[in-house]
């Protein structure tokens, strides 16, 4: 716990938490300050206002509902597809490099595997499949089942690393069990490091899903921030000039994202020395 | 076996795991589009036979069910059962003739333009695929080693501005970078061109009017892709390089009172290691990077060609492409395994080791 309180004597992490923080209470407190709604209420690319900040898209819907929409499912495929791919790479990761010999061997082969073929192609041939009822949870899912893999090898390093330890022999020596030693005496060491992959495995999975909705392969059932920039650019709202239909959502992809690659950047500094200086 | 030639040895136990990660893939590609739905042809039906009479569906649907191998076929002729209806394949027959159909060099067809084959789609837009990418990559490349190198070793003031603004550009995703380019460059002060390779009124030739067409288009798509990474390349180095300055070596030639320059050289060949294996494996993603780049200004080559068979539902086109983008990515992984084995000093000593067993 200590190293986490020291994080925050980075300015750095400080600057990407709040930054954080900030569009997590928009996503979260948006629709109690703002009448959410995806109803029409305007003209057709109607221009902002002081009565809709951003304006309206093609259908005429209100960019501040959408926006804040959008926001809420990024951030909730961030979440899943990060947690998948966290606990899946983390426990495979700690369970093959721990055991070792034909678990082992087996685990990394699949890793291995999967690391080479590009996730990218099984994304779009899952989601090309799924021409109906492709869901916002479904592409969560396929994002982390993917992106398990290189979390999976880099905490397999580490844990193997770890299994010659004096304090892990002594606790087998009194009879712990590979689940006593898994999570009190490895887990522990690795918190940050998961910390770490954790943080950049959310990042991954907003940016995936930015990019699987903008070649046309987003969600059905509801709005995302990457749905709204492949409407833009299909209804021709960029080549009109219409900079309220993907400025905004553009900024707010890149806050996020931005904000979670400095808290990384800066716990990597800090976890480790050497970076120090 | 082979215990006296390790190296080679290497290279063929490498070379049997990739075609056993080929082979995975491959029936990857075979299986998940069957995954959703399990019949593509329903999908390709329901778009194409409106207005048909119901003789023509029947006919068409054969013919799609036949070409994707998906019933039964002797002779050229598909197989039927008692009441004339269309003997199903099983899974496994039908990966046996997809695999065989892709040994031959045959994607299948494509279904928006047909009877234009996948393999010849392909052909035509990937030369634009890498016309874009390999010189972006390869500029990116060195421009961001030598900054992140300077970041690494001068630190101070201009690591202080260089690194939060390679991160900037490096979190900024590529394909938002894109927009605003075409935003701010085409639209608003409308100096360079928003979409495609050449002018619209033009046919591909080798002529001086079509060249000067395709490089105008050519800067915005550059630029986007250029700059990021660049930044990314530069944040890779910069980190390998104050990793490689707390190292004892380094630490021993500044005792020595060797030249600067002498150092920084040393501290070059070091940290660059894992920087070529990056450019290898971003030269094998080249032909699948590009997809939304393309996307966005409309550019000709590959990643239009899948964009336009998803939106499409045009199955072999996207299987033939994802197959391409797999082999690419394949052989670089390979590419880079080797080039590993002959460079890094220390999988050559591990093959040296290995030598005894």
């Amino acid at each position: 716990m200590k190293q986490f309180l020291s994080l925050f004597k980075s300015p750095m992490f400080v600057i990407g938490f709040s930054l954080f923080i900030g569009t997590l209470l928009l996503a979260l407190l948006g629709p109690l300050v703002f009448n959410i709604t995806t109803e029409r209420v305007g003209v057709q690319y109607a221009p902002p206002s002081g009565k809709y900040w951003f304006g309206c898209d093609d259908l005429g819907r209100d960019y501040v509902s959408l926006l804040i929409k959008g926001l809420q499912a990024s951030l909730y495929v961030g979440f899943l597809a990060g947690i998948i791919a966290t606990t899946l790479g983390t426990l495979l990761g700690i369970y093959g490099g721990f055991k070792g010999g034909l678990v082992d061997d087996i685990i990394n082969m699949v890793t291995n595997l999967f690391i080479v073929i590009p996730s990218i192609v099984i994304i779009i041939l899952i989601s090309a499949s799924f021409s109906e009822g492709r869901s916002l949870t479904l592409i969560a899912v396929i994002i982390g089942m993917t992106a398990w893999t290189w979390s999976a090898r880099a905490v397999r390093a580490q844990s193997s690393a770890l299994k010659s330890k004096d304090h892990i022999s002594l606790a087998k020596m009194n009879g712990a069990n590979t689940f006593a030693v898994i999570t009190l005496h490895i887990l522990p060491y690795l918190a940050s490091y998961v910390f770490m992959v954790f943080i950049l495995q959310v990042a991954t999975g907003i940016l995936t899903e930015a990019a699987i909705s903008m070649i046309g392969l987003g969600p059905l059932d509801t709005v995302s921030l990457g749905t709204i920039l492949n409407q833009a650019k299909n209804n021709g709202a960029l080549s009109d000039g219409i900079w309220w239909a993907f400025m905004p959502a553009t900024v707010i992809i890149t806050i996020v994202v931005f904000a979670l690659y400095l808290i990384n950047t800066s716990a990597e500094g800090v976890f480790n020395p050497r970076l120090r200086k | 076996m082979l215990k006296q030639y390790p190296t080679l040895r290497y290279i063929l136990q490498r070379g049997g795991w990739y075609f056993i990660t080929f082979v995975v893939a491959v029936a990857i590609n075979f299986y998940l589009p069957r995954l959703g739905s399990n019949n593509p042809v329903k999908i390709i039906m329901g778009n194409t036979s409106q207005g048909l009479s119901s003789e023509a569906v029947k006919e068409k649907e054969e013919k799609y069910l036949k070409e994707f191998g998906l019933v039964k076929v002797k002779n050229g002729k598909i197989v039927r059962n008692e009441d004339g209806s269309p003997v199903k394949a099983s899974i496994l027959e039908q990966f046996i003739s997809y695999v065989g159909m892709c040994f031959k060099g045959d994607l299948g067809t494509s279904f928006q333009k047909y009877p234009k084959k996948v393999l010849d789609v392909i052909k035509d837009a990937v030369p634009w695929t890498i016309a874009l990418q390999l010189p972006t990559i390869l500029f990116g490349w060195i421009v961001g080693n030598v900054l992140g190198a300077l970041a690494a070793y001068k630190r101070g003031i201009f690591d202080r501005v260089f690194f939060p603004v390679s991160l900037l550009l490096s979190s900024l995703p590529f394909f938002v970078f894109g927009m605003l380019l075409v935003y701010q460059f085409a639209v608003v002060w409308d100096c360079f061109p928003a979409m495609g390779g050449y002018a619209g009124d033009l046919i591909p030739t080798f002529s001086w009017t079509f060249f000067s067409s395709a490089a105008y288009h050519y800067v915005l798509p550059f630029f986007s892709i250029f700059l990021i990474a660049a930044g990314g390349q530069a944040i890779g180095m910069r980190s390998m390089g104050i990793y490689e300055l707390g190292t004892d070596y380094i630490k021993y030639a500044k005792w020595l009172g060797l030249k600067e320059t002498r150092i920084i050289a040393y501290l070059f060949r070091n940290a660059m290691l894992p920087q070529l294996t990056g450019l290898a494996l971003s030269l094998g993603t080249m032909i699948g990077g590009a997809l939304i780049t393309e996307m966005i200004f409309s550019y000709p080559g590959l990643g239009m060609a899948m964009l336009t068979a998803i939106q499409n539902n045009n199955y072999p086109m996207i299987q033939g492409c994802t197959l391409l983008i797999t082999v690419c990515v394949l052989i670089a992984n390979f590419t880079v395994d080797i080039l590993i084995g002959f460079l890094d000093p220390r999988v050559k000593a591990g093959l040296q080791i290995g030598k005894g067993n």
